[in-house]
């Protein structure tokens, strides 16, 4: 399935900014993250097409994922 | 000992008084809004003479502690009709706090048509005629009082938004690099104008280190305090790296970042003013991507943004501002948004209030959408000139509205809405209902805990625990105000068990008390309260604790968001 993946903040150094990838089906936000060298105690926000999800959330076919670390202003 | 100044400006005297016993636990927001509350007829008109003016530092302000070094401004706002307080950065705070002034006062009005300034100094306040400076924009301003008085000089200004009394005006606080910060919202730049001071110039030379009951317990309470903003993410690394416009992407990506006056909650230009394409293009252009407001500040989430010739544009540029003239009025030019807030600080005008009022004024057709260098001719030519269209945009964005017809005015008790869409983001959206302050997102910042995962999680898109979640915040929130410490403590205050008794341990050390943090909480609750019965005598009521009809009528994309609060459950907000 293809998901397209988004990063933010830090977690663009080094890496992209947003990618498209195949996934198997069953894949979840986890995966991904552990698959970008990324650790859970990094993640701050965790959005599925714009909505907040566990790291577990199992992700379907066409899926845009954003990963954030802790960010804040206001 | 500390003392209270009033200025009167009736007959242009000041007297010096000791603190009343009621007042001696209080600084910042806490004392500000009792004296207000105290003195302030709150049916009076808030540009006549029986409004009131006062400034005061932090209960920690001048202190060793991090990020103490706030000054808050209070009086009747004359946007709202509401009681307002508004804390800035800068240096004043921290010069007032030495010189032992626990709060100016000033009072009346000039019966003679001229203008003045203030002197602050050891000598006491000095009232002086002042004709040199009329009608000069804040950087012409600064510069003309450091050529006067000394680079040193601590200075509170108007521009001539606030010498024309525009609702939007602000009240301008020179930084550490003789740039602005500002007390920005609620039109308290026109109520300084009102009382016809030009600038105030502060010297604190002479002046002693600000007394510490127990400096050992202060010292171990200041570096776990300080040690716990470092170690926290948001206010250690988030903020110091990308400033608060770090923001425009994910509220962006969670559905809600206002765009095109409030009509979406996605913009296709949001990555070209993201604080992440901010922070490349500052250091590629040799700018600094951190930056404090005041000395002491260890968060740095300031920042100084230079063009592509690398000169200087603008300093203390924040996702609001970012996000209003970007977002909300279609522009992905960051350059132009860069002038413009360089602009505003120079007219003295909120960045927040004029943003969201550009959003309206482009509805209304008084511009096009997306049409940066108009917004930037109407800024010096009309708002800076105060033509007629100028002082209309220059009330802010419900006179833009209300002038020209339109029904999406995105304003409660008449102040703009900021920055986080109140369908999509439902917490944020109680917080702008019932703050006594009108529409202000800082007053009880529930983006924290809906969108940002700090201090829990409650979901954005639920009704379920926002009440709750915004009066906590809000009562946390007016007792921070009142200690002089930076809003953004809140964040590893949230998370970092440490953090808070540290900063209670500061203030219990440095006046020999002992506060517990349920004092705290029952100070915040108090100040929430004395400011509620000020608006109410002033004619408000939980009616006016609404959102816009709007926010109910017309969904928001990309979750089809609504605002769907009754009535009834928005005034459980009071219920404490």
């Amino acid at each position: 399935m293809n998901i397209t993946v988004k990063l933010f903040a830090t977690f663009r150094n080094g890496r992209f900014k947003v990618a498209r990838q195949e996934h198997p089906q069953g894949t979840s936000c986890r995966t991904i993250m552990l698959g970008l060298g990324l650790s859970e105690d990094e993640i701050g926000v965790v959005l599925v097409n714009g909505r907040h999800v566990p790291l577990d959330q199992v992700l379907h076919d066409g899926d845009t994922l954003a990963l954030f670390p802790l960010v804040g202003g206001g | 000992m500390d003392k209270i100044i009033r200025i009167n400006m009736n007959d242009l005297s000041t007297s010096t008084e000791t603190v009343p016993a009621a007042w001696a636990g209080l600084g910042g927001r806490g004392l500000t809004s009792t004296i207000v509350a105290a003195e302030v007829p709150p049916t009076c008109h808030a540009l006549g003479p029986n409004n009131k003016l006062v400034f005061a530092p932090g209960l920690l302000t001048g202190t060793p502690a991090a990020n103490s070094g706030r000054l808050s401004a209070g009086a009747k706002s004359p946007l709202t009709g509401t009681i307002k307080e508004s804390n800035a950065g800068g240096t004043a705070a921290q010069m007032l706090a030495r010189l032992d002034i626990k709060a100016l006062i000033i009072e009346g009005i000039p019966k003679e048509d001229k203008w003045y300034s203030l002197h602050v100094s050891m000598e006491g306040v000095a009232i002086r005629e002042e004709t040199e400076l009329v009608g000069k924009w804040n950087f012409a301003v600064i510069e003309a009082i450091e050529a006067r008085l000394g680079k040193k000089t601590g200075i509170l200004t108007i521009g001539p938004a606030g010498e024309m009394k525009m609702t939007a005006a602000n009240i301008s606080v020179k930084d550490p690099d003789s740039k602005i910060r500002s007390h920005g919202r609620g039109g308290l730049g026109a109520v300084m104008g009102s009382k016809k001071i030009k600038f105030i110039s502060i010297d604190d030379q002479g002046a002693p280190k600000v007394p510490i009951a127990d400096p050992e317990k202060f010292k171990t309470a200041a570096r776990v305090f300080a040690k716990a903003l470092m170690d926290h993410p948001v206010s250690g690394e988030g903020l110091p790296t990308y400033g608060t416009n770090v923001l425009v992407n994910i509220l962006n990506e969670a559905g809600g970042l206002p765009t095109r006056n409030f009509t979406v909650g996605n913009f296709d230009g949001a990555d070209k003013i993201s604080g992440e394409t901010m922070h490349d293009t500052i250091v590629a252009r040799g700018g600094k991507p951190k930056h404090g407001c005041h000395a002491g500040c260890i968060i740095q989430c300031s920042q100084v943004y230079h063009d592509q010739q690398g000169k200087y544009v603008t300093s203390g540029f924040e996702y609001e501002t970012i996000w209003g003239l970007g977002a909300d009025c279609c522009i992905d030019n960051l350059d132009d948004i860069a002038r413009a807030d360089n602009l505003m600080d120079d007219i003295g005008i909120d960045s927040i209030e004029t943003a969201v009022m550009f959003g309206v004024a482009m509805e209304a057709g008084i511009l096009p959408w997306g049409d940066s260098k108009e917004m930037l001719r109407i800024l010096t030519e009309e708002i800076g000139r105060g033509t007629p269209l100028g002082r209309i945009l220059g009330g802010g964005a419900g006179s833009v509205g209300k002038t020209y017809g339109v029904t999406r005015v995105p304003v409660v008790k008449n102040q703009g809405i900021p920055a986080y869409d109140p369908r999509s983001v439902k917490g944020i959206g109680i917080t702008y209902a019932t703050s006594t302050m009108g529409a202000d997102h800082t007053a009880g910042y529930t983006i924290a805990t809906n969108i940002l995962n700090v201090g829990g999680y409650v979901d954005p898109l639920k009704k379920d625990g926002q009440v709750e979640l915004s009066r906590n915040l809000q009562i946390a929130t007016a007792a921070v105000d009142s200690t002089g410490m930076c809003i953004f403590i809140a964040f590893p205050a949230l998370d970092i068990p440490e953090c808070l008794p540290a900063l209670i341990d500061m203030i219990n050390a440095r006046f020999g008390i002992n506060l517990t943090g349920d004092d705290v909480t029952n100070l915040g609750k108090h100040i929430l309260k004395v400011e509620h019965q000020f608006n109410i005598e002033a004619g408000f009521s939980n009616i006016h604790d609404r959102l816009p009809e709007f926010f109910a009528t017309e969904t928001v994309a990309p979750h089809n968001a609504i605002w769907d609060f009754s009535a009834a459950e928005i005034d459980e907000f009071w219920n404490f």
